[in-house]
């Protein structure tokens, strides 16, 4: 949020009152894992402070793309990406961009929690520390608060900090993921079926979150459920067997979708 | 609801594919290969245990004897006409030990006797008593009792395990000697020794004549305070029985021994065949009968090194060897093994060069160790000069033949560390290293340090790659640090397997229970470490 580049801000200035301005874009992304081709030229705009939810029946390269947008498919040896996709107008894949401070500022939050084997403190302390994001003890403490704050958890583990992490509920364990995700304070949360482990109560009370979070993180989510995606999100990107098939605001497609597939999809029709 | 389960009750149950006769033949069939397998793996277990059992209470039996030494108290004259204290160096210990033993024997004057007397003691008798003269000088100027190690053939006599001996019994007639020393003839009043000493494997001569031969069992006869050995028996007048014998120790009279006042003690086992000869079994038994001896802890086996006399011979030096080799395997092996695992599971791309690298480490792991032998002498040793016979050359050799299998463990945990924890870090902006080393290492170190130490028990065991750079060499220093000659453990096993005394059986025997202590303990260090850092996700 620091680092705001000319083009971003001619962006935001020039964009329109209603629409938020483009936070991250994709340009005729496409990724091979070896042979195989998983995407095809997506073009998939994220607008700042909004979620967009990317929907689709398995395969459907919706986790792929999310994972194109902090280069997380740089660890899988056999992945391929080409096209172009920017943060603030800069092109994430060029050769110049550290790929630690992308993920620093874009934060990820994985299908099913994985907090570290440490104290919960540890876990979200973790980032800042790396990051070098605390000068002292007490700055890194209030870090470690807001940040459970923000997720929701601070008030089920105040008393248990350096309890381990691993002994929390599955939907208390996601949102000490979220919470690890917020103390490195990125700019955009992606969020790969966040919710697809846990259980209703958790369920909601992660979406609620999410809501929350949208005021100051711009997030992508990846999700499986039409409901979810209907209430939590502001825009909606159908994906199909590596095509993007429809993008649009949520309303509308969940409403009067233009593409058929999507429809289908939505309906319960296939996938 | 209250039909059906009145219909339920009636068992009326439809018969289908799952329910008729076949079907339960079927099913039974099932069972009964079920119960096969269970009691072949029972079988196969109970197998496994029974031998091990086996190897265990051998080894310990044959153990035992060598944690304990008999020694021999002397009052041992160290006033200064024997010992001078200025030249405490120059003195004959050994010869002072001698003769306190040999004023306990007065009768014993042939040189060939004398001799005999001499090596009941140990040859490092000497050497103790300059050591304990050194520490404690206030021993100068008077006779002191001193306890001196007792000779292994004295000691395996002590201890049951060179001749069998019977218990000693009384002999219910009157004997008579002739003479109180020499080749003298016994009187028994009655000829129940004739038959005896048919029992023991006496040959029959003419008329009646019993040679007692070095074949046959000796007979002893105990009695007037002295031995007499018994070397022929025949029948004399009156049902008598008139036997020829040698003295072994002086009788005090000529006087008739009453009936329950002399003793018979067979010696089983024939002279011919044993190491230890009638003499000094007598000159052994009444040391001990007159309270003298005594038997101690075996501390000479524990702590002092090598030796070509079985009592004098201790496992020190190889401990020590094997400890100081232990240290340079590890030192080397742990870390390039640690780093190479953690190179190729999470650095290296995974291209033909890794997998080329990859199955040879495996392959490695199967070479014979005998061959890391040959390439550590051919390398270390002829190419690069080091010392033979030294732990640091050791220590590299079984390094080699350890680190393939630190890699194999090393990356087997690593690889177990779940992905979702390496993305978990990557994704909140840590670098490769410091995912690896935050997050990935500590949560692999358990299963590391498992393979680790169960390869350096695996390198602790090993015999053969060390044989070829000179670590069996026979050496009687203990070594004091890294490049001084020295032996390890399971080669000084295999040396003393290899000696014909008859002592060093025992000692191989505890020496591989000390090997089997140390890789015990090496593994529980394993089981612990699994058990106390095991972690689940």
């Amino acid at each position: 949020m620091n680092i705001m580049t000319e083009a971003s801000v001619e962006q935001k200035l020039g964009s329109g009152t209603n629409e938020p301005s483009i936070k991250m874009k994709g340009e005729k992304v496409s990724v091979h894992y070896g042979e195989k081709r998983a995407l095809f030229d997506v073009d998939l705009d994220v607008r700042e402070n909004q979620v967009t939810a990317l929907i689709g029946p398995s395969g459907c390269g919706k986790s792929t793309f999310l994972r194109c947008l902090n280069r997380m498919n740089d660890t899988i040896s056999i992945a391929r990406v080409t096209g172009k996709i920017t943060l603030d107008s800069e092109d994430i894949y060029d050769p110049k961009i550290d790929v630690v401070e992308l993920r620093a500022r874009v934060g990820m939050v994985f299908q099913k929690p994985n907090p570290f084997p440490k104290s919960i403190y540890e876990n979200v302390a973790y980032g800042p520390r790396i990051h070098g994001l605390a000068r002292s003890k007490a700055e890194l403490d209030g870090i470690v608060e807001s940040s459970l704050k923000k997720a929701g958890l601070f008030n089920e583990v105040k008393d248990r900090l350096l309890e381990s992490g691993t002994g929390l509920s599955g939907g208390q364990q996601q949102r000490l993921c979220i919470a690890r995700a917020i103390a490195v304070s990125p700019e955009v949360i992606l969020m790969d079926e966040p919710c697809s482990a846990l259980d209703p109560i958790a369920t909601a009370r992660v979406e609620e979150l999410i809501d929350e979070l949208r005021q100051n993180y711009t997030i992508v989510i990846v999700t499986h459920s039409m409901q979810q995606a209907a209430r939590v999100s502001q825009r909606t990107a159908m994906f199909h067997l590596g095509y993007l098939v429809e993008e649009g605001a949520t309303d509308k497609m969940f409403t009067n979708p233009d593409d058929k597939r999507t429809q289908d999809y939505i309906t319960g029709r296939f996938g | 609801m209250t039909d059906a389960i009145a219909s339920f009750g009636a068992g009326r149950r439809p018969v289908s594919i799952h329910t008729d006769d076949a079907a339960k033949a079927r099913l039974k069939g099932r069972y009964r290969a079920e119960t096969w397998f269970k009691w072949l793996g029972a079988a196969a277990v109970a197998l496994a245990g029974l031998f091990l059992v086996l190897l265990l209470s051998t080894i310990v039996t044959q153990a035992i004897p060598a944690l304990r030494l008999n020694y021999l108290t002397l009052p041992i004259d160290l006033s200064a006409a024997k010992v001078d204290p200025a030249k405490l160096d120059a003195v004959n210990y050994d010869a002072i030990a001698q003769e306190a033993l040999a004023a306990k024997f007065p009768d014993v004057t042939s040189r060939q006797d004398k001799r005999l007397l001499r090596g009941l003691i140990s040859t490092g008798t000497g050497v103790f008593l300059r050591k304990d003269i050194a520490a404690d000088p206030g021993m100068l100027g008077r006779t002191v009792n001193y306890a001196v190690p007792l000779d292994d053939f004295a000691d395996l006599y002590l201890k049951g395990l060179l001749a069998d001996v019977g218990s000693d019994e009384a002999i219910s007639t009157s004997v008579t000697p002739s003479e109180t020393s020499g080749d003298i003839d016994l009187t028994f009043g009655d000829d129940t020794m004739l038959a005896l000493a048919r029992g023991w494997g006496a040959t029959e001569g003419e008329n009646g004549m019993l040679t007692l031969t070095s074949g046959a069992s000796s007979l002893l006869v105990a009695f007037n305070g002295g031995t007499v050995k018994l070397t022929a028996l025949s029948p004399g007048a009156n049902g008598t029985a008139v036997a020829k014998g040698t003295v072994i120790e002086a009788l005090d009279s000529t006087a008739p021994a009453a009936s329950g006042q002399a003793f018979l003690r067979v010696i089983d086992t024939p002279e011919a065949s044993r190491k230890i000869s009638d003499k000094e079994i007598a000159w052994l038994d009444t040391l001990k009968s007159a309270g003298l001896i005594e038997s101690r802890f075996n501390s000479i086996f524990f702590f002092t090194g090598a030796s070509r006399e079985p009592e004098l011979a201790g496992v020190w030096g190889a401990v020590v060897g094997s400890f100081l080799t232990m240290i340079v395997t590890l030192a080397i092996a742990f870390p390039i093994g640690v780093s190479a695992a953690i190179y190729l599971e999470e650095f290296a791309p995974k291209n033909r060069l890794t997998t080329i690298i990859e199955v040879n480490i495996n392959n490695l792991a199967a070479v014979p160790s005998i061959v890391f032998g040959l390439l550590g002498l051919a390398v270390f040793l002829n190419f690069f000069g080091l010392p033979r016979s030294a732990p640091v050359v050791g220590g590299m050799v079984l390094a080699l033949m350890t680190l393939p299998i630190i890699i194999i463990a090393s990356r087997a945990s690593l690889r177990a560390v779940p992905p979702s924890i390496r993305e978990a870090a990557l994704g909140i902006g840590a670098s490769k290293v410091q995912t690896v080393f935050h997050h990935v290492l500590p949560l692999a170190m358990p299963g590391i340090m498992t393979g680790t130490i169960l390869g350096m028990a695996h390198a602790l065991g090993e015999t053969a790659p060390l044989l070829m750079i000179g670590m069996v060499a026979f050496i009687v220093d203990i070594p004091g640090g890294f490049t001084d000659p020295a032996t390890i453990l399971p080669v000084q096993i295999f040396m003393w397997a290899d000696f014909p005394e008859a002592g060093f059986q025992q000692k191989t025997s505890a020496a591989i229970l000390i090997l089997l202590v140390f890789l015990v303990i090496m593994n529980a260090i394993a089981v612990i470490l699994r058990r106390r850092f095991e972690r689940r996700w």
